[in-house]
Formats: structure tokens, C-alpha cells, sequence
């Protein structure tokens, strides 16, 4: 795990005294952050990179995590599809299941800190615990668009947290608590973003039997409809015709998740064994991510929804030019003609490859200036610093605050 | 190498880290943006209209203005988003006064344009209002003199410039920078704070404003 002067080559010693300042002023406060996992999810990941910086900036950060069966946790599987507005049945057992679980944590998990940080759904109903200390609510789902009948019932313990935290704006509503945009970020010396050698970026290519003869246009992301595949094939075949190309579409396995195997069996009959088309199912591997977007001359990421779509992130910060389509968090990372191309079809997606692959000057100004707002913006360095500001702004409500 | 004037009290450097708080107001078309710039607080408009100078420092000259960028975008008005980035805020000394000017300008624009009224954003599209808390903290560095002064600036971090430049005028409604202000009552030098502060600082990147206001100084110590 990165230390944090290791982050000073790249974003500055004064960055980081900046963050050590902030950590003196949090100096005697206990943190503690729960959730629902301890691996697995962006949540888990984030906090396991996180919660060890936060301690070496001085800060006193713990981590807890909650218990639940395999019940309560298909019911929050459940609120967390129809937070994403997608439709479920959600019956009054299960908010019964969810209250019994949560009603166990309540009596069980111990809510020591000065500040009890509680992310996503979940632990949600934990704030029944609290005192006199300060709770903040961390909402990493997309909630712009609810099942209300969910939303209400969460409602009820939103309102008694001090704070509430989301990614994007188009995630906030009216509330009777103070509520702040603390977008996500990436970890630029992770396995997924750290430097390759052209060794490695090689490596991977030939393992997967990848030339580098004609430009490549790759998506990373799985094989989910809601991240269009079949309209990044439509995008490649007409940017084909005029343009020698080649388009990689790699995700993650999809053995759990059956419409996941049905959208990729479409993906390969829509490639008809095009030889230019390689659709590859990534092992869980950050390394081959990395050099695959490494390698490619142009990044797509042409969701019809997307919460913030770190992937983004991710190929701005390696300097590759972006077409992406504007919806979630992407017109916060991509200003259009600026740091990345935005699109909304088919049609305008492979006019902006179109022209990126015939304007290289254009495309490296993009990448350039995209990994510059990237590394403004949503690096690991800046979440920590929000997360700092965040637990100070429950001790001064006003909105300039001399420290 | 010349004798410098020592300064009465030394300049202490501060900066500025910001959180964006939101507030779940949001307009979807001109006349509810005119009624919630009214009604937002100061710290939102002073957001919209400053974010763009941190959030993108490499973009330059852009318009340092959401509400521009959103009208001309989103809804297309593109007459309306040159007036509105077009605003000179060098020309506002507090907040107050530019949402008067922004509000008026909009007013003014759906008089002339009626039809602008009936232009919709696309929902995910409309325009979320968020307000900017600041958190001001001294840095350890300090000058005493226009050569140190020079040093600091040319290390310091970029927020540091941006708080001494545009959030001491506008937000903490000084009137001028607080580097001219230092100069022109420390160093008693006027016209070196009249140089610095006679620019419009709106129309360069903080690298850039950097750069400007270094080598405005080392011309001085020069000379």
C-alpha cells in the first residue's frame, strides 16, 4: 500500500502539507467509518486505500463493518436497484427484514467516534444510536432518480445524520441537513493506474493476440446493456469505413449475473468474427485494464447510465483522448472539446473517433488536458482532502471559516 | 544588488480549501434560474461564478461563469451566455453586486427575447445550484521584503494565489487583492500595487497570474 509522500512526485509537496495541516486541526477526534463489507465493492476499496492515509495524516481513523444474512443483504441488493430507479417489488417483508437485521446492529455494533461515518443504505438505521457525537450519511448510489416508496423510508434516518455526502450534483434534493458533493476518485498508484513499461502494456497485448498495426478503440467496463456494447460496435463499424481501426471491448466475468452472459453471447454475434473486433473477458485484473487502455489510440465510454464512471477517470488520467456519453458524473470529467469529446448516439460517438483518429494533434490536447482535471480534481489526494473538510465542517457551520 | 524597503509587517501567506455544498435547488429553464440566482445565497453565486478558475486552471481564456456555460449549452441561448461571460467582475466589489448585475442581465435578455422563456433543459441536464464553504488556513510561509516576496510566490500553491487575488477582494469585499494591499500600506508602494492590482486577473489561467505577477515584481526589484 502507497504511503503518502509517495504521491508527492505527482501531486506536489504542497498538496500534501496541505493535507498534514488539515489532519493537525482534526488532531483528538476518532472517525469511524462503517459500512456493510469489509472486500469487495467500490466502497471497501476505497476505504481500504483510504482509511491508512487518513492515519498516517494524523488522523485517528477506524473502520467497522456491520453484520447481516443473506436475507437482509438480497433486500438491500433490492433498495439499491430501485435507488437506481430501476423497477423492483419491494413488499413490507422486506423492510421488516431490513429493520430486524438493523435493529441487531443497533444493539450490537459500538458507535465510539467523535464522528460516526456511515456509508450507503445499509448501516443506515445505526443512527438510531446516536449521542452527542456527529453523524455523517455517505450516498454512493445514484439517487436521481428513486423509487420513492425506498427513498421515503430511508428518509427517516437521513434527516436525523448531521450531513449527507453524494457524488454528483443531479444526486442531491431538498434536505433539512446540510448535504455536500464529494465526487469519487481514483488512486493514481494502484495496479490499475500506477506507470507501465511498454514491456508490460506489451505483454498483455500479446496475451490476448492484439497487434498494434492499426489505431485501437477500446471500452473497459462489463458486459451490462446499460453500458451500450452493442452500440460501441455500431460506433466502430462506422468509423471503420473510413478509417483502418481496431476495437477492443473488455470486461469483467460475468458468471453471477445471467442477462450479463446474454448481452455478451449479443456482443459476439453483433462482432460476427470481425477480426478487428477482440471482445475479452477479463479475469480481475487491474494490470491488463491498465495496459489495455495503455495501449489505446482513443477511449470510449458510451453508457446510456452511469453513476460517476470512474473509468473515465481512469483513461483521462493515462492521457488517452475520451468520447463518452454525457450522462451521471461524465460531464463532470469531460467539458466538451476541452478535456474529452461528449456525445448522446451512435452517430455523433463515431464522428468524434472519427475525428480524433484523423487529428492526433486535437486528440493528445484533449488527453493532456483531461489527465490535468483529473489530476485537479479526482485523484485520491483531493477525496482525502474533502473527507478532512467535511469532518471539520461539522464543527463550523459557517460558509468562510477561518482554521 | 539594490537596497530593498523592509516592510512594515511582513505578508503572511494563507489558503483556501473548498467544499461544495449542496443546496437541491435546481432550474430546468431561464426564468426559474432568474429566480433562484435571487434567492441562493451569496456563497452559491460566488460558486458559479469562481469555480471554473480552480477546477480548470489549464483552461484559458474560458468563462470563468456557470451560468454562462449552462445557458449557451444547455439551452442554446448563445447570445445570452456572451453576456453573461462577458460580465466584468473586476467592475463588482461584493457579491451582492454581481448577482444584481448577472439577475439583470437575464431579466433583461427574457424582455428582449420573450420566446427564450419557453426553452426547457433536458432532465439530468438542469442546472443544480451549490454553494462554495471555504476553509482559510495560514501556510508557514512569510515575507518581509518584494525578493522574499517573490520566492514565496514563486512555490506557493495555486489556491494561495487564488485566495489572495479573488477570494480576499470579491468574497471578504476588501476592495483590491491583498498583494497590492500589502505593497501600497507595508512597502509604500503604489504604483507596484496599482500595477498588480490594474489587470483583470478573470482572463488568465493562476499559472499564468502567476508568472504575470512575478515578473511584475522582479521588474521592480530590478530597477
Amino acid at each position: 500500500m502507497a504511503k503518502i509522500e509517495e504521491y508527492v512526485p505527482l501531486v506536489g509537496q504542497s498538496v500534501i502539507d496541505d493535507l498534514r495541516t488539515l489532519g493537525e486541526h482534526l488532531k483528538g477526534r476518532v472517525i469511524q467509518h462503517i459500512n456493510s463489507t469489509p472486500v469487495g465493492g467500490g466502497v471497501a476499496e476505497i476505504l481500504n486505500r483510504m482509511v491508512p492515509l487518513l492515519v498516517e495524516l494524523g488522523v485517528d481513523t477506524k473502520w467497522d463493518v456491520i453484520k447481516g444474512g443473506e436475507q437482509f443483504f438480497e433486500v438491500t441488493k433490492k433498495f439499491h436497484n430501485s435507488l437506481h430507479g430501476r423497477p423492483e417489488a419491494i413488499t413490507e417483508n422486506d423492510f421488516e427484514i431490513f429493520m430486524h437485521t438493523s435493529e441487531e446492529n443497533i444493539r450490537s455494533v459500538n458507535t465510539y467516534g467523535d464522528i460516526v461515518f456511515v456509508h450507503d443504505p445499509q448501516p443506515i438505521a445505526l443512527v438510531r444510536r446516536k449521542a452527542d457525537n456527529k453523524w455523517l450519511w455517505r450516498c454512493h448510489v445514484d439517487v436521481s432518480n428513486p423509487n420513492e416508496r425506498v427513498w421515503n423510508f430511508l428518509m427517516d434516518f437521513i434527516v436525523k445524520y448531521d450531513s449527507a455526502v453524494f457524488s454528483a450534483p443531479s444526486f442531491s434534493r431538498k434536505l433539512p441537513i446540510r448535504q455536500f458533493l464529494i465526487s469519487p476518485s481514483i488512486d493514481p498508484l494502484s495496479a490499475k493506474n500506477r506507470e507501465l513499461s511498454e514491456e508490460e502494456v506489451n505483454s498483455v497485448l500479446k496475451k490476448y493476440k492484439i497487434e498494434r498495426d492499426k489505431p485501437i478503440i477500446t471500452q473497459i467496463s462489463r458486459f451490462d446493456r446499460l453500458k451500450d456494447p452493442l452500440g460501441v460496435i455500431e460506433v466502430f463499424l462506422q468509423v471503420k469505413k473510413y478509417t483502418g481501426c481496431q476495437l477492443i471491448l473488455a470486461g469483467g466475468t460475468a458468471e453471477d449475473d445471467p442477462e450479463g452472459l446474454q448481452v455478451l453471447e449479443e456482443v459476439k454475434e453483433k462482432a460476427k468474427d470481425d477480426p478487428d473486433i477482440h471482445i475479452l473477458l477479463l479475469p480481475h485484473s487491474d494490470i491488463e485494464v491498465n495496459a489495455l487502455q495503455r495501449a489505446s489510440d482513443v477511449i470510449i465510454q458510451k453508457s446510456i447510465r452511469e453513476g460517476f464512471g470512474l473509468t473515465v477517470a481512469e483513461a483521462l488520467w493515462k492521457g488517452k483522448p475520451v468520447v463518452a456519453s454525457n450522462v451521471g458524473g461524465i460531464p463532470l470529467q469531460i467539458k466538451h472539446k476541452y478535456s474529452g469529446l461528449l456525445c448522446h448516439s451512435v452517430e455523433g460517438a463515431s464522428f468524434a473517433v472519427k475525428q480524433l483518429l484523423s487529428s492526433p494533434e486535437y486528440a493528445r490536447k484533449l488527453g493532456e488536458n483531461g489527465r490535468e482535471h483529473i489530476k485537479n480534481n479526482y485523484l485520491i489526494t483531493r477525496h482525502l482532502r474533502d473527507y478532512m473538510l467535511l469532518f471539520l465542517s461539522l464543527y463550523h457551520p459557517e460558509d468562510v471559516v477561518q482554521l | 544588488m539594490p537596497e530593498l524597503t523592509k516592510a512594515k509587517e511582513p505578508f503572511r501567506f494563507c489558503t483556501r480549501l473548498h467544499l461544495s455544498e449542496l443546496t437541491g435547488l435546481r432550474a430546468s429553464t431561464l426564468g426559474q434560474l432568474l429566480k433562484l440566482i435571487r434567492e441562493v445565497p451569496g456563497s452559491s453565486i460566488y460558486h458559479h461564478t469562481h469555480r471554473f478558475l480552480q477546477q480548470h486552471q489549464y483552461l484559458s481564456p474560458e468563462p470563468p461563469n456557470d451560468f454562462a456555460y449552462w445557458v449557451a449549452s444547455i439551452l442554446g441561448e448563445d447570445e445570452l451566455g456572451e453576456r453573461l461571460a462577458s460580465i466584468d467582475t473586476m467592475q463588482y466589489s461584493t457579491i451582492r453586486d454581481l448577482r444584481e448585475k448577472i439577475a439583470f442581465t437575464i431579466e433583461r435578455y427574457l424582455k428582449d427575447v420573450p420566446l427564450a422563456k419557453l426553452k426547457f433543459a433536458r432532465p439530468g441536464e438542469e442546472f443544480h445550484f451549490i454553494k462554495s464553504v471555504s476553509f482559510i488556513l495560514p501556510t508557514k510561509y512569510t515575507a518581509g521584503d518584494l525578493r522574499e516576496f517573490a520566492e514565496v510566490l514563486k512555490m506557493i500553491t495555486l489556491d494561495s494565489i487564488y485566495f489572495h487575488i479573488f477570494e480576499a477582494r470579491l468574497r471578504l469585499e476588501k476592495q483590491t487583492n491583498d498583494f497590492s494591499l500589502w505593497i501600497e500600506s507595508s512597502l509604500g508602494d503604489k504604483r507596484l500595487a496599482d500595477s498588480i492590482s490594474g489587470f483583470d486577473p478573470y482572463t488568465s489561467t493562476l499559472e499564468d497570474l502567476r508568472k504575470k505577477i512575478v515578473r511584475i515584481i522582479e521588474g521592480r526589484i530590478s530597477k
